[in-house]
Formats: structure tokens, sequence, C-alpha cells
């Protein structure tokens, strides 16, 4: 175990699984430049500059490298969205990680902060950039000062800035601080704070940034961890990240445990191959719910998305198989519930997280998201009915028709409803708004019901007219 | 180039599917608009058709099917695409927009009975339409303080806001007033002014008329009317010359309200403030409302400082118009002169014309009053529309702030630098609103633009080829009535030389002065576009013999009044105390005059100078047509009845005229729409249907106007600075007045100068000082202000407090003026 502290946060914590982005971890001045260039540093940056960069976009679309932020979109890919021909373009690079449960991005700018510089100039290089934005979350001061640090390093030795490494590639880096709004964690409503813009995100179509993204201009936005794989990529090869892994889901990717488990913290994991039950039980890892406790929910991907129950324990860290299982692995943060937990004050503390951040662009989001919280106060204060559990249903499918994603519940003879989830707001703030409390009522509904017994006598019958009846014009 | 080969390439149109029927959609065009084109209407609030979508409302949710299957989309961002399939009725669709309205209702506070929205509400139409019926809502409603006056003529109402960003969006895209905005987040989301700083824009008031529900609302008409209660009439604004189609609406036989109309070639629905409000003039108590005739002796100007009623008596109009007869019977030959005539109708000022040429035996007549351009270039030069100014490649800015003087045309050419649509190349004395927006913005000293243009032209800079290689409109106006018209006119011939595939728009400001020049309210000009000494066959048939002498324009006509050669000068809705820029030499010649008859809706400080007063029926009041600035002619509706005895202008001419032993030959108004439709060959196609909400274009002059000769540079020295005086909105002027919402809102009579100026001559930014030119003095306030060109003090004119045409000499090319820090003392009185 590094001697290291982070007093205020469960830190990462080592294991004997491979080890890509966290390899400078276990040193105590794993932040500066005079540890990285000991270890390693800027010899991937080395290495692409020697190559064309279509080479190093190849090398990273061979390597299979998935998006860490959420969407899991691969990287390579993405890249190959701008439009030809149409400069300038611009890295944006999101670090405005806000995702309850999610904590890796800060360790990996606070810890090591040349590798994402280095990943930065890389992405730089292989999409033809000269310019890239680091974007930081406000809240984040320990890493905003070491990434600041990092970058007056490196624009000093000349690894940021003109003529980096004596070719003609340069890059200039400008660290922004976040304003803190969750939903600056959708790209486009990033770029719109990035230009000085409230924080709301833009219309689509166009889908991607990459077409049209920050000042009209192509844009490509990747996460902290995504760029911070690149170096590895660079000085070893896509073959060797894609033999970490599954050929789905390469490498390793870092999740964020908090809850209800002996260990939390950060590890870094075997894509595609780590199960759920590995990350909760294992010696390496968390080693399981506190003595005489047994696990009763976790949120496999962040507070957006959908609840499992030890019922999915072995499901593996793999998007294609967590999909129809009916969650995500999104942001990479694991919230583990034990059989103290309160199933709806804890739906309840994740809805009012977002009602209280939907940025009130989208009417459903703005209005729903506060209205949920409402009601399902009332439910837990004790002053909710029978029917108030029906119009939070309602309320969720204004929000996000049809059917819900959500896991199977066996003993109940559900069967799981796969994601992704539609939604009748512009970002998936909306959803999510909903996942935590929709995944709450489908597998505990007893607990809410027995909240809401007592006062059924409240509710009375509702005479509405349908809408298709009135035959008014506008 | 590359346009034209995807133009050439691109199919003309993108075959879709809506509601089961075929659309041919054009490419780019949003689902929604296509939707509508094709008759089917899908709800929306955020949505406007002038404004960039923002998808905030959610309300336009429907199945969009683009080949991966129907998805719920917004049909306000989706733009058609080819085999799309739409379905604006389904299940889903109908559920998604109960769930947007059923949300939208829970924090509104319903309120409908006490709101002025309610009966014309989008929100009350769409959730009777498409709502579910009855809320599950039981919490309480979300809370604001109920309105809070964000401008003097806009209140906002939160709890109504539905936050569909269609006020916040019009104010920063279509006004560039960005002054409201979002603060707050989530629930708690709101529209705000910014700290300290009200939301005055000259066009605030189509944030409410764009309002989907009452959150925004105006001032002037809050608690005045319900919509059902109103009749309402499709008009067009006479206010200034952009001729802005207006719809008209009154309660018990006032005037209520006027909203925007969207018409494509002029005002695509947004009116500025002034045009929207100043119907609160018309039945404001300083209204004359019968004849008036001033009694014996009376016509000194003392008593009319306290109360200038007392220097009246009531007539009526068989005396009043006996003794304007009477006057006009026993005149000189050559010594009746009208001044005005552009606020009126094209028939008023036909009548006028008929009645100065065949009755009243004179050639001295003049629509402007020494404050626009040779009226022979009005009418001669012309020919660019509104449209052609916001397409040109290069559209050159020499006139004053648009965004004073024509607001809405200042809307349209900001609208097409900010779409790249037009390049903006401005030359003026000071900043203005278009400055921004403009791709290249010179200073010039006061009355030399065009030596800066010449220069300009002469330099190494790109605009001499730009000008070349595109199509060029020249926006030509005064930006200064502190110098002669021939210092702007000279520019005409520098573009005849120079860019000869120029073509001009004149930015003449007044309500119908074009109208009135093309019906030949100017001493050059008859009826039809053309000059006195060539006649029109069928004018000429229809007219009989005509003076032959050629008349005084207006500093022609207050000049020979000065000398008492005029026996009759008439004021035709005319207030040259005011209006004219030598104030001195205005005072001269109406005190001169032997009798003074004014036609007009108000006292001003002219018109208590008069001997007779004749009421007029304003803007409303009377139907006839109006021309624009691009020479448009329009309808105007009779919607209310004329205060009083009041009566249309060309009614008192053709009964004048009968006084006097003549016929002009009309009885009705529809009659000289139809005498000017024979008699003037421009206007025989366009008097026929000016029922048409566009209206019709009159184009072309029956003659080529001589361009003024090459100027000699005024004289500079080093002492002195020049006097720039140049239009506010809410001007000293008579309507601004009289109309209560826009009193207060005058402009302030402070002279602006930069600071480097203020520094030479060594004097603070606010201080006290006396400025001194040729003709005189005034004291007032002196601030420092950067956007003023060197060399230049700028005044607005005509201000409401300062007689700033004390300081004018019409007779000069310029005038410049000296700024003395020692204050005299004021007199003791």
């Amino acid at each position: 175990m590094a001697s290291y502290t982070i007093p205020h946060a469960a830190g990462f914590v080592a294991n004997d699984a491979p080890r890509i982005v966290t390899e400078r971890f276990d040193h105590p001045d794993s932040y500066t430049l005079e540890r990285y260039l000991a270890t390693g540093g800027y010899d991937g940056l080395r290495a692409a500059l020697e190559r064309p960069p279509a080479d190093v976009h190849g090398e990273v679309r061979d390597a299979t490298l998935l998006g860490r932020g959420g969407a899991g979109f691969p990287a390579g890919v993405k890249w190959g969205f701008c439009p030809p021909g149409v400069w300038p373009r611009y890295l944006v690079v999101n670090g405005d990680e806000s995702e309850p449960g999610t904590y890796k991005d800060r360790l990996l700018m606070e810890l090591d902060p040349h590798q994402l510089i280095e990943g930065c100039l890389i992405a730089c290089y292989a999409v033809g950039l000269s310019q890239c934005f680091l974007y930081i979350r406000g809240e984040m001061a320990l890493a905003q000062e070491r990434v600041a640090q990092a970058l007056n390093d490196a624009y000093e030795a000349g690894w940021v800035g003109r003529n980096i490494c004596g070719t003609d590639f340069s890059v200039d880096i400008v660290l922004h601080s976040g304003a803190g709004a969750y939903v600056v964690g959708e790209e486009t409503a990033l770029i719109e704070s990035l230009e000085g813009n409230r924080g709301m995100p833009r219309l689509k179509p166009p889908y991607f940034p990459a077409a049209i993204g920050l000042y009209g201009q192509p844009t490509i936005v990747n996460n902290v961890e995504t760029l911070a794989n690149l170096p590895w990529i660079m000085r070893n090869g896509a073959a060797a990240f894609t033999a970490i892994g599954t050929p789905t889901s390469p490498g390793t990717r870092m999740i964020a445990v908090s809850g209800h488990v002996q260990r939390p913290g950060v590890y870094e994991i075997t894509n595609g191959t780590t199960t759920f039950r590995d990350l909760i039980y294992g010696a390496d890892y968390c080693r399981g719910t506190r003595p005489g406790r047994e696990l009763k929910a976790f949120v496999p991907g962040g507070g957006s998305a959908p609840w499992f129950t030890p019922a999915q324990l072995d499901l593996p860290f793999e998007a294609s198989e967590i999909g129809p299982q009916g969650s995500m692995l999104g942001s990479g943060a694991v919230m583990v519930m034990d059989d103290t937990t309160d199933i709806p004050a804890a739906a309840l503390t994740l809805t009012k997280f977002y009602a209280h951040e939907s940025c009130g662009k989208c009417v459903p989001c703005r209005e729903g998201a506060t209205w949920l919280e409402r009601v399902l106060r009332r439910v837990c204060e004790g002053t909710g009915t029978p029917r108030d559990l029906d119009v939070l249903l309602e309320v969720g499918a204004s929000i996000s028709p049809g059917d819900f994603p959500h896991a199977a519940v066996p003993e109940r003879g559900l069967e799981a409803k796969p994601f992704p989830y539609q939604m009748t707001t512009i970002c998936f703030v909306g959803p999510s708004a909903f996942a935590p409390l929709h995944s709450a009522l489908t597998l505990f509904p007893e607990e809410f019901e027995a909240r809401v017994a007592a006062n059924a006598h409240l509710d009375t019958e509702l005479s509405g007219t349908a809408p298709s009846e009135v035959p008014v014009s506008v | 180039m590359s346009d034209t080969t995807a133009a050439e390439t691109a199919p003309s149109t993108v075959a879709v599917t809506i509601d089961g029927v075929a659309v041919e959609a054009q490419p780019g065009e949003l689902v929604i608009a296509a939707a509508e084109r094709a008759g089917v209407h899908i709800p929306r609030f955020c949505y406007h058709e002038r404004m960039s979508s923002v998808g905030m409302c959610r309300m336009c949710l429907v199945e969009i099917d683009s080949g991966r299957g129907p998805q719920l989309q917004a049909s306000c961002m989706v733009p058609v695409s080819p085999q799309m399939v739409v379905n604006t009725t389904s299940d889903r669709t109908q559920r998604a927009q109960e769930g947007v309205l059923e949300m939208l209702l829970i924090n509104h506070p319903l309120d409908c009975p006490v709101c002025d929205k309610g009966g014309e509400c989008p929100l009350q139409d769409q959730t009777m339409a498409y709502g579910p019926g009855e809320s599950r809502f039981v919490e309480e409603k979300r809370h604001f303080q109920k309105p809070i006056p964000i401008s003097e003529l806009v209140h906002l109402d939160r709890e109504r806001c539905i936050l569909c960003d269609r006020c916040t969006r019009f104010a920063d895209e279509i006004a560039g007033d960005p002054l409201i905005d979002f603060t707050e987040r989530g629930n708690q989301t709101q529209v705000l002014t910014f700290p300290g700083e009200p939301f005055s824009s000259y066009f605030s008031g189509n944030t409410v008329q764009i309002c989907p529900v009452g959150a925004l609302t105006a001032a002037p008409y809050r608690f005045k009317a319900r919509p059902w209660d109103l009749a309402q009439t499709e008009s067009t604004c006479t206010t200034c010359a952009v001729g802005c189609r207006v719809a008209v609406q009154s309660s018990r036989n006032e005037l209520v309200r006027v909203l925007g109309v969207d018409i494509d070639p002029v005002n695509h629905g947004w009116l500025c403030d002034k045009g929207r409000f100043s119907y609160g003039a018309l039945s404001s108590p300083g209204r004359v409302t019968r004849p008036l005739q001033a009694r014996s002796g009376a016509r000194a100007a003392d008593l009319a400082e306290v109360e200038p009623m007392r220097n009246f008596e009531p007539s009526d109009w068989a005396r009043a118009l006996d003794a304007v007869a009477n006057a006009v019977k026993t005149a000189r030959p050559g010594a009746i002169a009208v001044l005005g005539g552009a606020r009126g109708t094209n028939e008023d000022a036909y009548a006028w014309s008929k009645l100065a040429r065949t009755v009243l035996g004179t050639n001295h007549v003049d629509a402007q009053l020494g404050d626009g351009l040779p009226a022979e270039l009005v009418v001669g030069l012309g020919t660019a529309t509104i449209d052609d100014a916001c397409t040109a490649d290069t559209t050159l800015l020499l006139c004053g702030d648009l965004r004073e003087e024509l607001p809405v045309l200042h809307l349209r050419l900001r609208g097409a630098a900010q779409a790249g649509t037009t390049r903006l190349v401005e030359i003026s004395p000071t900043e203005t609103g278009l400055t921004r927006d403009a791709a290249q913005s010179e200073r010039c000293r006061g009355g030399e633009a065009a030596s800066v243009l010449r220069d300009l032209l002469d330099g190494d800079g790109p605009l001499s080829d730009e000008l070349a290689a595109g199509s060029v409109v020249v926006v030509l106006g005064r930006s200064s009535v502190a110098e002669s018209a021939d210092a702007v006119a000279e520019v005409t011939s520098i573009v005849a030389d120079r860019v000869p595939h120029a073509r001009f728009l004149v930015a003449s400001r007044r309500g119908n002065v074009r109208g009135a020049l093309d019906m030949g309210l100017a001493p050059g000009l008859l009826p039809g576009r053309s000059l006195i000494t060539q006649p029109a066959p069928e004018l000429a048939a229809a007219w009989g013999e005509l003076p032959a002498e050629p008349g005084h324009d207006a500093a022609g006509i207050l000049a020979a009044a000065a000398a008492g050669d005029i026996d009759v000068l008439f004021l035709l809705g005319a207030d040259p105390l005011t209006d004219f820029p030598d104030s001195v030499m205005a005072r001269l010649g109406v005190a001169g005059a032997r009798t003074v008859v004014a036609v007009d809706t108000f006292l001003n400080q002219s018109t208590v100078e008069a001997d007779i007063i004749l009421p007029a029926a304003a803007f409303g009041e009377k139907s006839g047509t109006t021309t624009n600035v691009e020479g448009r002619v329009s309808a105007l509706s009779e919607l209310v009845t004329p205060p009083g005895s009041s009566r249309p202008d060309w009614m008192i001419a053709a009964e004048l005229a009968m006084l006097c032993g003549a016929d002009l030959g009309f009885v009705s108004v529809s009659e000289v729409t139809a005498e000017i439709a024979a008699v003037c060959e421009t206007h025989a196609g366009a008097m026929g249907s000016p029922a048409d909400a566009d209206g019709v274009l009159v184009s072309g002059a029956a003659f080529e106007p001589a361009l003024p000769p090459a100027h000699v540079a005024p004289a500079r020295d080093a002492y002195s600075l020049r006097l720039v005086c140049s239009r506010k909105l809410y001007d000293g002027g008579v309507t601004v007045a009289q109309t209560p919402a826009l009193a207060s809102l005058r402009a302030e009579t402070a002279m602006r100068v930069h600071p480097v100026d203020l520094e030479r001559i060594g004097v603070e930014s606010g201080s006290e000082v006396e400025v001194h030119s040729e003709r005189g003095a005034l004291r007032l306030p002196i601030v420092a202000d950067a956007g003023v060109g060197r060399h230049n003090a700028v005044l607005a004119f005509p201000s409401p407090e300062l007689d700033v045409g004390a300081l004018i000499d019409a007779t000069a090319t310029v005038t410049d003026v000296r700024i003395e820090t020692r204050v005299t003392p004021e007199p003791a009185s």
C-alpha cells in the first residue's frame, strides 16, 4: 500500500491486476515532472511524434480504447468524426467529473497530471489539433492546483507549447475551472460553459461536437481517464493493450467504490473480466460488506445507473453484458448498499441531487425532477398515499417514456428490461433523475408500500377527461 | 462557385411523410415548419420561426422515423431528411405532449381570470387541445414576487413564466440588447434583468407580443381590455418611414394595442417601442379635437408658456374655414406656402399638393423641414429595397443611427450582418447601433462623410475592390441636422462616379415623407415622381394650368416668411420650431407670416403661434395608403372615429377648395386613391391593390435626378468642435411628449465629446459648460464618450429641454462650436 494519503476522500487501492493508468500512484511524488520523466514520462509522446499522425490515430483505433466518461464510445472512432479540411479544431478534456459516486478522474489529475497532459498531446497530434482546453470541475481544488503546476512545468520544459520536441508540432493547453454544475459533464453543456454561456446542453443534431463544437468548430471531447491511457498505448502498442481484458472491452478501467464495503476506494480493474463479485468481495479489492451485514443492492455505474441486486453479482465489467441486464457501466462508480439501507431514503438522496442539478432547460427534467423529489419526500416522511407511488411512475414516464431499464427480479417473475432508455429531454439528466427511484420502486416495492399503506384512505377517485376528447384546435 | 454547384446538384425538395400524407419539404427545413406548411399544426411554445431553435419546451415532440424506427424527437430541432416518416398524433406523441403540458402547469399560477393573456394564450389553448385535462400535482406551487417592472414598459410575472427562452432569445439574437437572461438553475430558473440594469431596449415590446403566456405584459395595456372585446384591423405603422405592418386593436372606440404583423419584405413581425406604444398619444388630453382661432391680439407666446389653450377660443369648421378662405383670397400672388404633409396619408398629401398648385397657386410646398435630403434625390435615387440592403454584398451606411431613426430597418440590417448575408460598412460621426455589427466602421467629422468616403476609395484599403466586385446598396441619410444636406448629397456624385452599379436606399425618417414627396409636396416635384418642369400629360390634363415659378423649400419658405413675403403659411402637421434645424429662422418665419394656419392633432411649439388651428384625424382614425422608405405603398385602416370634429387632411383640403370657389374633384378617400392611380403613371399598379399585407413596391421615377456638384470641404479650425445634431428615438417631438408611456424615456440633453477632445479643452466629464456657435449659445452638461469621433460635439435633436436649433445656421454648410468653461451667470429676473 502506498504511503501517500489524501485526507479528504477515499484514495487509490492497489491490487495485483495489470496497471495502466495508475502505474505511478505508489510514488509519493507521482505528480511531479521529475518523477514522471524518471518513470517513462513523455516517452509515449516521443514515440507518437516519430510516426505520422494517421498512424497514431490508427494505433488508438486498433486499441479499441472505449471512452471512460460514461457512454463508452470508442475514442479512435470519435476522432474520425472530424470533418476533413475544417480548421481550427479543438480538443476539450472533460474533467468535470460529477456523477454521484465517481472520483477516479480526480485521482488521475491529482496524482498523475503529466500523464493526462501527455495524453492530450498525443490526441492533438493524432487528430491535428493545436489548441486544447482542460475543463476541470470547480470543486476539485487540489486537482486544479496540480494540473496547473504540471502545465507550468511542462511548458517550461518544452513539452507543451511551440515546437514540441523540436518538431513543428505545437499545442497550447488552457486550464479552465468549472463553476459547479453537474450537467456540464454532458459534453455539449461543457462546450457552452467553456464559451462563457450558461451550462446547458446544446440541441442535437448535430449529435457529435466533432462536427460542430466549441466556437462552432470541430471539437473532440474526451474524458480524463480515456486520455490518460494514451501514453501507455503509444509506449506499448495497441496489441499489448488489447491483450488485457476482453476484445470488446480491452485494457483496464478505474472503478470508484463507495458505500457499505470494508475497503472503499478507487481500483484499477481489468476490463471485461473482473466481476462485481470480485470487486466487492475480493481480498485484493473491497473485502466485502461489514461483518454481519448482507449485500442488499448496488449501483453499477454511477448515480444515473439503474440498480443491481446480489443476483447480478457475477456479471463482469463488460458493457455488452450489463446493458441487456438493465443497467450501464457509466462513469465507473459502484455504490454498495447493505441490509441496513433505507431504500426510499437512498432513492430520495439521489433524486434530490438530480432535481438540484437540472439545468432548467427542458420542461420534463426541470419540473419533473423536482416533482419526483417532493412526492418521494412525502412518502419517506410517512405522508404519502398509495396513489403517490403511481404518480411517481407516471411522472417518470413523462420524462422517460416506454420501458425503463431495470434488473431482473426472479422472485417476482420480472425479466430484465435492457438499457438504454428513451427520453423527452435533450440530455440524459432527465432520465437519470428517474433512474434511482425507478430501480428502488421496481426492486423493493414493499419498502414503499409499507410507508404509504396507512394513508390509503386519503386517496379519492379522479375523474379526468381524456385530452383527445376535447374538440379544441389551436 | 461551390455554392452554385451545391445548389445545382442538391435536390430541390425533400420527400417526407407527415401523418400519412406525402409532403415535399424544403431541404434543411425543420419538421415543425414543414408540417405547418402542409397544414399539420404541431403544438409549440419555444419555437419561433424568426429565431433559432432551442428545443426547451419539448411541446413539439413527435414521433419521427428517420430509418431507425420511430423515436420521440423535438420537431423544432430536426431538419427533414429523405423518406422521413413523422407521426404527430400517435399514442406516444400524445402521451409525451400531455406529460409536457401537465408539467408546464404544475407551477403555473392559473390566474387566467386576471391575466392579460387570458383568451389569447397559447398555454390555455394548447392545454385545452393537447393537455391531460386534470393534474396529479398536489404539492404547493413555486412562488415569486408578482409582477416586477423590468423596464418602464414591460412587467414580468415569473410565476406565469414557462421559461421558453423566447424573450431572452429575442433580446439577444434579434434586438442585440441582451439585458434579460436566465438566472438560477433547475426548478428555480427564472428570467431576470441584471442588477441595476433595466430592460431598456427600443424593442422590448416585442417580448410581450411573443410571450406564449402572460408572463410579460406591457405597462400601457395592462388590464385595459380582454382579447374577446377587441376590435382589430390590419394597418401600417406611420411612426417612422419603415412602414411596419401592424394589427391595430381598439376597445370602446379607443386604440389600446398595436401588434406587429409578420411580412417578409419589411418588419418580420417586429416593431419598435415607439411604434408599438405611441398610440397612447391619440387619446391624450393634449389632443386638439375642434377648430380653434387665436384670441385677437393673443398671438404672442407669453400666454402659451402658461397654458397654451388660453391663446385660443373654440371655433367651428364653418367659421374657421371661412377665415382661412378669406386669408387665402386676400393673399398676394405667390405668397402662400404649405409646410409639412409627411404625417398624413398619400391621399392627404395628394389633396394638399393639388390644392396648393391648382387653388392656392403656389409651388412653395415642402414636406421636409430642412432635415432631409433634396426631394429630387429622395424620389429619383431611392431604388433599393430593404431586402436589397440586407442581401447586397456590401451595404454602405452613410446615414444617421438607424436604431434611433428607423429602428426596424436597424433590426433587419443587424440580422443580415449577423447572418452574414451582407457586409456593413459605415461612415458616421459617432458610433451607431450597427457599429458592432459592421465589418468596417469609420469616424468622420460632421459633414465630412463624403471626403472620408473619397479617401477610402482612393486609399490602399480593400474597400474599393470590395465595392467594385459585388452588389452595393448605399443607405443615405442625414447623420446630423447641423450640417447642410449638400454635404451628404455629395456622396451621390462620388458613388455615381466610382461605384456606378450601387443602388440607394434613402433613409428619410418621418412617417410618410416618401409618400408626400411622391405626391408632389416638394417645391420642384409633382405627383407621380415627376419634375415640375415636366408634368405628365395625364396630370396636366387633370390639374390644368400650374404655377410656373419654382417654389421655395422649407428654408426658403421660412426665410420668405421672415421677410414678410408670405401671407398665408399652412403648417400641415409640421412643427418647424421643433423640427427645422435652425430654430431662430423657424421662429422668425412663423412670426413673420401674416396668417398661420395649422392642420394638426396637437398644440406644439409652432401651432401655439398659429391664427387658426384645424383638428386633423390621426393614425387609426383614417384610411388610405402610406409609402415607406423604399417606396412601398401599403394600406392604412380606420378603426376608431376621429375625436371631436377632427377630419382627415384630404377632406380639409377639399372643403377649403370649395370655399375658394374650386373643386378638387373628390368626396371620398377612395376617389382620391383612384385619382392618384389615374394621374400618376408610377403608382397606377400600386393603388389598386394596397390591401395586400406586403404592400406594392413602386419603383422608378419619371426623371433622372441631377447629381449635386462636388462640394468644397468646410474649413476647419483647431479650436472648435464640429456640432453634430443626431436623432434620438424618444426625442423632443410632440408624439413622444404626448405619449404617457414614452414621455419619461426621452433622451438626456448632455453634449457628448470624445474624451481626448474633452481633455484638450480642459473640461471634466459631467461639468456644465457654455456652448457657443456663430448663431447663439447654450448652457448644458458635457460628458466624455469614446464612441464619438474626434473633433465632434454631439447633441440629440430635437431635445425635449434645450433649444438646440438656436446653435444651428441653416444656411451654413456645417456648424462649429466652442466650449466655454466660464459659465456666464444667469441674469437676475
